[in-house]
Formats: C-alpha cells, structure tokens, sequence
C-alpha cells in the first residue's frame, strides 16, 4: 500500500527538480522542460489528495492544467524559434541586450 | 446532476462575452477580408460595449455557474479599471504599432482576449477559475511583449517574461494542490466556512499551499524579492503593451490577491507580518533601485514596483477601510500611470528613439503643453497635491494608521520621499537640460490627444475633487453569497 504521503513527496521532489532546473538550466529547451515538470508535480499531488479525499474535483482540475500547458507550450516554443532565427543561440545567458 | 436547471448565469458575464464576441471576430476577419484596418474599431466597439454592460452590474450581488463565478461591487470595480486600462493602450498603440511596422490585427484580439482573463480572475471566488483567468490573461501577454518579431529587444522581453510567467504559475498551481489537499475544495467560501476545522486538521499542508500562493501572485504582481524580470520586460516590450500591462495584470494579480488573502485565508495571522515584509521590501527596493535608472521605461517599472509595495501597505492595514483604499490606489494609479507611459509612446514614436533620458532634453523648449503633462504626471507619481497620487498614498496611509501599523507608515512616507528624487530628475530634464542636437518634433495624432486628456483631467481632477472616488472605492466591497 503506498501511502499518500509517498506521492506527495514524489511531487515535491519532482516540483524541486524542476525549480533548480529553471534556476541553474542555460538552455531554453531545458528551461521549459523544467516549467513542464513543475506543473505535472503539482498535476500529481491534485491526483493523489484527491484519490486520498474522494473527491473528483482533482481529476478534472488535472485536465484543465493539461490543457493550459499545452496553450504554453505552443506560444513559449513559437517565441524560441523566433528567438532563434535572430539570434542562433538558445542559450539564455545571450540573451542579454536587456540587462537581467 | 439535471443539466437543465444547470446555474448557467449569463447576466453576470455579459461584459466578458462582449469582449470575447470582438475578440472572435477579429480574429476571423482577416481569413475573409485578408488584411483590414477594421480591428481597432471592433475592439473599440467590444470595449464600449463591456464598459455599459458593466456600469449596468454595478450594486447588483450574485453568483453563478455552481458559486465559481460571483458578482459584487468588488468585481465589478477591476472591471472598470480593466476595460479603462485595455481602452487606453489600444488608443496608444494605433499610431506606435503603424510607425514601428507591427500593426497587426492581433494585437487588438489579444488585448481583449488578456482582459477577459483579468475580469475572470477578478471575479471568481474559486482557486481554480482563478488560475484559469490567471492563464487566459498570460498566454495573449506573452505573446503582446515579443509581438515586435525583427526586434531583439521585443523578443527578449517575450521569452523572459514568458519563463518567469509560466515558473510563477507552478508555484500558483501547486499552492491550489495543497490547499485543496488541505480542505478538499478549491471553493473560497467553502474553506472560509471550515476554516477552523481545517486548520485542526491539515495545518502543515495549508500553510504550505498559502506560502506557495503568495509566492505566484508575488511574481505575477512584482512584489520583491520576485521582481527580478520587471524592468527588462517592461524595457524591451513596446511601450503600449508595457503601458498595458504595468496597469492590467498588476491591478488584476492584486484583484486575485485581495480575494484569496483579505477572505479566503483572512485567519492566517502570520500573513499580516508577511505582508509587512513585503510592503517594505517593495517599496524600498523598487524606490532605490529607480534612483540610478537612464531610461524612462526602466524608471517606470521600478516606479510600479514601487507602487506595488503601497499597496501591500493597503493589505496590512486590511478590513474594508484596506479593500476600498486599495481599490481607489489602483484606479488612482491606472490614470497617471497609463499617463505616463503615453507620453513615452509619444516620444518613442519618432524614429530612433529608447526613451533615454538624454532625447527629453529640450522637450518644454518646443513641446511646452507636452513637458507640462509630463510634469503633471510625475508629480502625480511622486505623490504631490493636488493630484490623485496624493489622496491615494493619503488613503492608504491612513487605512494603515488607523489599523495601528505606525512604524510602516513612516517607512512608506520616507520611501515617497525617496521618490521625489527620481520622478524630478524627468522633469528637470524636460524643462532644463538642452541638448547639442535640435529636439526631434512630436507627431500628435487624436487618439493619443485623447488619451492625454482623459488621464491629465483624471489625475488633476479626482485630485482635487476626490469624493466622487472616494464614494466608489468605499462601495467596492465583497459581497459573498
């Protein structure tokens, strides 16, 4: 029997991968992957309280994120291309005409 | 479930859906007619449209579809400042977008489709149709700040502020996990009326998803320490989406913020402290890292950091002396920041132009009712009588006073002054600095007369006459059914 305990630690360390990810990542590709993880970390601590609750408000929640990841995705990869075509690089350190 | 007698309340999202008919359309047309100067009047005509359908929602109370939805004096006061902010950018951007190239029809489609997510976001008592408005306003920004495809700038500011974006709404996303783990419902009301109950028996993962919450509405509202992708987004966008959303998706964040905070989770006590830490830390930082700017549309981002952190102040004091005092800031902050930014689209739209504080040099010498708009709106941003900026930081003060947080008071009466320093050296530059190379002549065009009218007469005249404010913000409370 796994817990609920057990999937919530799995999210969260998954969810703390994907924050040093972004935090030390250079790459944008790897950046979004990062994003991508965060949100599937937390698509799963929604899932297991609400198998833990008996609740279904979890389960339909999870496809509304689905979705909204998805509308993320297409609009941040369509920005790195156009990044791309002017610049050649995905490397974010670069991108620097603006200070950070 | 009987889907017949389903609470499908269409009443309460009218102005939504005249947005999101406009938006439709323009984004059709251009498949039929190819390529047309129609979208800026169908946006126009949307806007109209919304801004009657919500004078028309005004004092009427409800709730719809299953509770998600609610309707008050609260919601419908954002809806105005939404359908204002949206207004006055689209007025911006018509001659800006045409002279730099990147006049396309789905800037005004986006526009509108961004504010139907600040109006969800603002009227929704439900953590998930929040992060849905959440996101419905953030896609069509994202895209908005790197619309400018040829320019490096534009794209740079798109990318980060899509990262920074997208990393805020995990952290938001994983909040709502663990405060529905918490209490099983993402339902406001519903946690609100078990409250102590949950706070028994899930403390650990509550307070946790609410640490997690402040944490995403930190970033998306700029309070420090998130605000480390403000100046270059706000610097690299083109200054009518900057003007946009240095208004909008703040005034929307602080919507979403008042809601969840000053009722969902009015009982945290702790919160009162976090929010004075961060009252003080945006105010400061955001006032002195704005001392050293050279370009006016990074000083104005520091500035809304700035004023992010007086609003904090607003949620400290809390109750409904905090709510109305931080609803007229924000209507207050919408004319003379929008004001401000016009000014600068003015300025950037001749050829060649950053908006660097050297190109103002000489401006009152040719251009003597510009310089003094200019210098209208920066005293207005500084705080001074008899603007608007003036009662709003005089409301919120003494909301805070009031509430007995004196030694905060003092910190954001200092930090105002900090401010004078910045907001001056505009002004000194415009009227008394000459430059070696003539000024480069403005080009008026009637939209953005307009839009200066509309935001000098709002800034002098609720300064002076302030009542009227006053009244509305006092009315623009929750009202939970």
């Amino acid at each position: 029997m796994i817990t609920l305990s057990a999937y919530v630690v799995v999210a969260m360390v998954l969810f703390g991968i994907g924050v040093i990810g972004v935090l030390v990542s250079r790459n944008v590709i790897i950046l979004f992957m990062s994003v991508e993880l965060m949100l599937n970390a937390a698509n799963l601590t929604l899932i297991a309280f609400s198998r833990a609750l008996n609740v279904l408000d979890g389960h339909v929640f999870v496809f509304l994120v689905l979705t909204i990841a998805a509308a993320e995705a297409a609009v941040g990869l369509a920005m790195v291309i156009t990044l791309f075509r002017n610049r050649e690089t995905v490397n974010i350190d670069r991108y620097n005409i603006l200070k950070w | 479930m009987d889907i017949t007698s389903a609470a499908i309340d269409f009443n309460i999202i009218y102005p939504e859906i005249c947005l999101l008919v406009a938006s439709f359309v323009i984004f059709v047309l251009p498949f039929f007619k190819g390529p047309s100067k129609t979208a800026p009047v169908i946006a126009f005509l949307g806007l109209f449209a919304a801004a009657l359908a919500t004078v028309n929602q005004w004092g009427s109370q409800g709730s719809g579809f299953y509770g998600m939805v609610a309707c008050d004096n609260f919601g419908v006061a954002f809806k105005f400042i939404f359908v204002l902010t949206s207004t006055l950018a689209l007025l911006m951007g018509y001659r800006y977008l045409s002279a730099k190239g990147i006049n396309r029809p789905e800037f005004y489609g986006l526009l509108l489709v961004s504010t139907v997510g600040m109006m969800v976001m603002a009227n929704s008592t439900d953590l998930v149709v929040i992060f849905l408005g959440l996101e419905v306003m953030s896609v069509p920004l994202y895209v908005m700040a790197g619309m400018a495809r040829r320019s490096l700038e534009s794209n740079e500011a798109g990318i980060k502020y899509f990262i920074m974006g997208a990393f805020a709404s995990a952290f938001l996303l994983m909040g709502i996990a663990f405060v529905f783990g918490a209490s099983g419902t993402t339902d406001l009301r519903r946690i609100v009326a078990d409250f102590s109950f949950i706070m028994s028996s899930a403390r650990p993962y509550l307070l946790l998803g609410v640490s997690l919450l402040l944490v995403g509405f930190g970033f998306k509202v700029a309070a420090v320490p998130f605000h480390s992708w403000v100046p270059d987004v706000y610097q690299g966008a083109p200054t009518p989406v900057t003007a946009f959303f240095s208004v909008g998706p703040k005034a929307a964040g602080f919507a979403a913020l008042l809601r969840v905070f000053m009722y969902g989770f009015v009982d945290v006590a702790v919160l009162t402290t976090v929010f004075q830490v961060l009252a003080i830390l945006t105010m400061t930082v955001g006032n002195v890292l704005a001392l050293r700017q050279n370009n006016v549309k990074r000083l104005l981002a520091y500035s809304s950091i700035a004023h992010a952190g007086y609003i904090f102040v607003a949620l400290v004091a809390g109750g409904a002396e905090g709510i109305s005092s931080a609803v007229f800031y924000l209507v207050a902050y919408a004319f003379f920041n929008l004001g401000g930014f016009a000014v600068v689209v003015l300025l950037e739209t001749r050829s060649g132009c950053r908006s660097n504080f050297s190109e103002l040099a000489g401006l009152a010498k040719t251009h003597p009712y510009l310089s003094a708009v200019l210098a209208l709106f920066m005293f207005a941003l500084s705080g001074f009588p008899p603007t608007v900026g003036f009662v709003g930081k005089f409301y919120v003060f003494a909301a805070a006073v009031k509430a007995g947080f004196i030694p905060l008071v003092v910190i954001g009466v200092m930090n105002s002054f900090l401010s004078v320093y910045y907001y001056l050296r505009v002004v000194k530059t415009s009227y008394f600095d000459s430059s070696e190379t003539a000024f480069i002549p403005v080009r008026y065009s009637p939209a953005i007369i307009l839009v200066l009218i509309v935001t000098a007469a709002g800034t002098l005249g609720m300064g002076l006459f302030p009542e009227q404010l006053l009244d509305f913000s006092k009315a623009a409370l929750f009202a939970f059914l």
